[in-house]
């Protein structure tokens, strides 16, 4: 090793340019996806919507176990208090869809603190069992409070007023694809930004090594906290989403299975990347369709199969495969970008 | 020059075993300290100790004239305390300059912040490269830490530590598993530390101590044995007897 | 979940101390079947520190066993509850082998994902194979009836599951700690490199150990499914409760076991008996309760 001169200096960051470019290619082929799934396939266009509700879920999930490492099955929980709460709100006279999903954030935010605060007070296996505490907590809740919540029947027929006074929530379901789709868009481009801010490289520190962040002089809880409030209007805002869209609201929504099929899919998808969240979970759901319809014990089976597959060959998901394949692509080139 | 840090009877027993029994010592600023001792003399419990890590069954902590014995450690680090691992403590995805920025970002309260950019800011990526030109780093400075050499490593945890700009810097073993062919860096790296840091390192690596060290203080089953010059540290017969034990009045084997 | 073993419309109102009495012996018998099963999950993780999601999973497989053999085939109650811990461990052989080596130093998240699929696959072929009805296992004549102890009548099943549990405790106390095999498994617990290191074959240790596990989840499983009932669901409803016994109590240690499924056992009973109505809210709400305040668990292995 030699010595540098202090006069080097470093060249200016070329990578941040890259970087753009591959979220914007990101977001634009989530965009072109959105609106072929919107041609190809126009009667399906309610299971799409959920699609896209789900995934919002599912990302919610990243947030905190891809990029903060803490293990959650109760996920759900968020969801569900953003489902009901805009379902509520709806059933009470506010019928206006923007304001509705704002509700489910305000809503999945608060739940996500209460989560948060509960949830990292342990760690390990106790702090996996606090998070299905607390969604089979709020499932029973869900189910007792029926003169709020409808209880095991749900809340029905929630009418929805039309989008800026135009675009009206019919069967069809055109409104409400786009509208999700806009949503997911715009979440997707807010949350890269947060992924990628001084709070999401501390949050990546705290996922590796939470010891080497308090030497560093910076407090832990604090910031694993703020993660799980993003993380709640996240998942809050899918779950008024699917509300708005099925224009039911039942105790589905905030379930331990709920929890544990999102973060089947998010490892399907592969951990960490926001991208393999939205992949994860349209793979899943679209296999799920199909096998489902013919016997939902075998696709139960199948699941598991591909869980047991995914731990044993492929831990980083599809995510993991497609980084390996254009990591082996780079390095053939010559270097690292 | 006033005394900036002092530890007063610091104890420490887990279950039965006394690991550190009534340590004091105290150090002026700029001052450079080396702490030597056996195996098992308590020297790392020291250090968590006065970092913070573990709590003293009994003794104080004083800083710059602050008692800060009741103080978690990531207060003391931000009062200008700050230690570095005997065993590197980095994130294996993250580059030299990311954890150096993050550093600089968390000593100056905007590591939390959603709205600001991590990259971009030219005051604090002047300061990040001053840093790692410092250390020698710069051609690795986007290399990912899983690719580093372990004596790079080791430099960075010291450049994590200058990003915080300490008053009192504790250094774990710094040349700890590094190949002696890279231990002229470390040195070098400690050379270039800032004139009016206090500085206090263990190691092993008794080259390094005699050409770092102005004061070395040895610790043995946990309590200090001998505190004065290096030159005098070799012929004291409590030292020779720590590390020898029998042997330490042998005769020498013509 | 339970079934309450008296009527309480029959009653005055107002709680008298058979009331109490009941309910303490069904949570105290549902605590000791909640034990025999959860104990070897707390095996599983202080030993070999794998978080066993699929440990319900085990004690469902046996009790579909025994229910085949005792109604299906007409064998008797302790041939049925034989074949089922017999067969169950067969099973478990194959699976630990090929999968559960693979995750024992993995992080937990791994272990998580992998022993889940473990339980969907289990779930998906019992279901295949048994349908989704809820399948009883019949009792011997014997344990049908109720049993007059002086003060009380209770059923007798009642008693041969605190009996089993109190035989399971004993036993595993003595096998852990006067045995060969216990002095091994202690040591490998303690430093695994290290007792390897001594000739201790730590392979065969973690083997039979798990073997145990299951063994003692099967029999749980049978013996408990008065309270537990077997159908397909079984692995993921309760779950939760076995996870919770195992993190309250601490993973590894016995008394730490029978303190959170006594406690445990409690909680869910007197709430089913004084408050059906909420149905399992006050059990989550104390299970979040307990372990927030004891996060390490009462008695178990700091992790």
């Amino acid at each position: 090793m030699q010595v540098i001169a202090p006069t080097e200096r470093l060249a200016a960051v070329p990578s941040l340019g890259k970087r753009w470019l591959r979220d914007a290619i990101g977001v634009i082929l989530i965009i072109a996806t959105g609106l072929a799934g919107y041609w190809l396939l126009p009667d399906n266009l309610a299971l799409l919507t959920r699609v896209i509700a789900i995934a919002l879920l599912v990302l919610s999930i990243d947030l905190i176990t891809g990029y903060c490492g803490v293990a959650t099955l109760g996920q759900a929980a968020l969801f569900g208090a953003g489902a009901y709460a805009a379902g509520i709100a709806c059933v009470n006279g506010v019928t206006e869809p923007l304001t509705l999903i704002a509700i489910g954030a305000v809503a999945g935010a608060a739940a996500g603190l209460l989560m948060g605060s509960v949830m990292l007070r342990a760690h390990g296996l106790a702090q996996l069992v606090l998070s299905i505490a607390i969604v089979q907590l709020f499932h029973e809740a869900a189910n007792k409070a029926s003169a709020y919540t409808g209880g095991s029947d749900g809340l029905a027929g929630l009418m929805v007023s039309p989008l800026f006074g135009v675009f009206e929530f019919d069967l069809w379901g055109q409104t409400a694809y786009l509208f999700g789709l806009t949503l997911l868009v715009v979440v997707i481009t807010a949350l890269k930004f947060v992924v990628s801010s001084p709070f999401g490289m501390l949050c990546r520190g705290i996922k590796e090594d939470p010891i080497r962040i308090r030497a560093m002089g910076a407090f832990v809880f604090p910031v694993l906290l703020k993660m799980f409030v993003i993380s709640g209007a996240v998942a809050g805002m899918g779950g008024a989403l699917a509300a708005i869209s099925t224009q039911v609201v039942g105790l589905d929504s905030v379930s331990f299975e709920l929890s544990a099929n999102a973060l089947v899919m998010l490892v399907l998808g592969g951990l960490g990347t926001l991208y393999g969240a939205i992949v994860g979970t349209v793979i899943f759901m679209g296999f799920e369709h199909i096998v489902s319809a013919i016997n939902p014990f075998h696709w139960m089976t199948m699941v598991g199969a591909l869980l047991i597959a995914v731990v044993l060959a492929a831990p980083g998901g599809l995510s993991g495969v497609f980084e390996a394949i254009s990591g082996a692509g780079k390095d053939a080139r010559g270097g690292r970008a | 020059m006033s005394e900036l840090f002092r530890v007063e009877g610091l104890n420490k027993s887990f279950g039965g075993l006394a690991v550190s029994r009534n340590i004091s010592l105290s150090m002026r600023a700029g001052e450079r300290l080396a702490l030597i001792g056996p195996n098992g003399a308590g020297k790392t419990t020291f250090v968590n100790l006065v970092a913070g890590q573990i709590k003293p069954g009994a003794g104080r902590v004083v800083l710059d004239g602050e008692d800060i014995t009741g103080l978690g450690s990531v207060r003391r680090v931000r009062k200008g305390l700050v230690r570095t691992f005997q065993v590197t403590r980095l994130f294996s995805e993250m580059t030299p300059e990311e954890h150096v920025t993050l550093t600089v970002l968390q000593r100056e309260g905007n590591a939390r912040r959603i709205m600001s950019r991590f990259t971009g800011n030219p005051n604090v990526a002047d300061e990040v490269e001053g840093i790692l030109s410092t250390l020698g780093l710069l051609d690795v400075a986007r290399r990912t830490v899983g690719e580093l050499a372990y004596g790079q490593q080791r430099l960075l945890e010291i450049g994590i530590a200058l990003a915080l700009r300490p008053k009192v810097l504790l250094l774990d073993e710094p040349a700890a598993g590094v190949p002696s062919s890279d231990t002229p860096r470390i040195e070098q790296a400690l050379e270039r530390l800032p004139p009016s840091l206090a500085v206090l390192m263990i190691e092993h690596d008794m080259d390094l101590v005699f050409r770092f060290a102005r004061r070395v203080v040895v610790l043995a089953a946990g309590e200090i044995i001998f505190e004065g010059l290096p030159s005098q540290v070799a012929a004291n017969e409590k030292v020779r007897e720590a590390y020898l034990g029998n042997y330490a009045h042998a005769r020498s084997v013509a | 979940m339970l079934r309450p073993s008296i009527d309480l419309t029959a009653t005055r109102p107002g709680y008298s101390m058979q009331t109490i009495l009941s309910i303490a012996i069904d949570a105290f018998a549902y605590g000791m079947a909640l034990f025999i099963i959860c104990i070897g999950l707390s095996l599983t993780m202080g030993l070999m520190r794998v978080v066993n999601l699929a440990h319900g999973a085990f004690a469902m497989i046996a009790g579909y066993i025994a229910s085949y053999a005792a109604r299906d085939l007409g064998l008797a109650y302790a041939v049925a509850i034989f074949l089922a811990i017999i067969g169950t461990v067969i099973i478990s052989i194959p699976l630990e082998r090929l999968l559960y080596r693979r995750i024992y130093g993995s992080p937990q998240l791994t272990q998580v994902l992998m022993t889940i699929g473990i339980t969907f696959c289990i779930i998906g072929i019992t279901n295949y194979f048994f349908g989704p009805t809820l399948k009883t296992i019949p009792l011997p004549g014997s344990l049908s009836q109720p049993v007059d102890v002086g003060f009380k009548t209770i059923a007798a099943h009642r008693l041969f599951v605190m009996a089993c549990g109190v035989i399971v405790a004993i036993g595993l106390w003595y096998l852990i700690e006067r045995t060969d095999f216990g002095i091994k498994l202690r040591a490998t617990v303690d430093n695994a490199a290290m007792a390897d290191a001594l000739g201790v074959r730590t392979q065969v240790v973690y083997a039979i150990s798990f073997a145990i596990a299951i063994g003692l989840a099967a029999l749980g499983g049978v013996v408990g499914a008065e309270f537990l009932p077997i159908e397909p669901y079984y692995a993921l409803r309760y779950m939760v409760t076995f996870l919770v016994v195992v993190s309250v109590g601490g993973a590894g240690s016995i008394p730490g076991a029978v303190v959170a499924c006594l406690l445990l056992g409690a909680v869910d009973t007197t709430g089913r008996y004084l408050m059906p109505e909420f149905g399992n809210f006050f059990f989550y709400a104390a299970v979040i309760a307990i372990v927030c305040v004891f996060p390490r668990g009462f008695l178990g292995r700091a992790q």
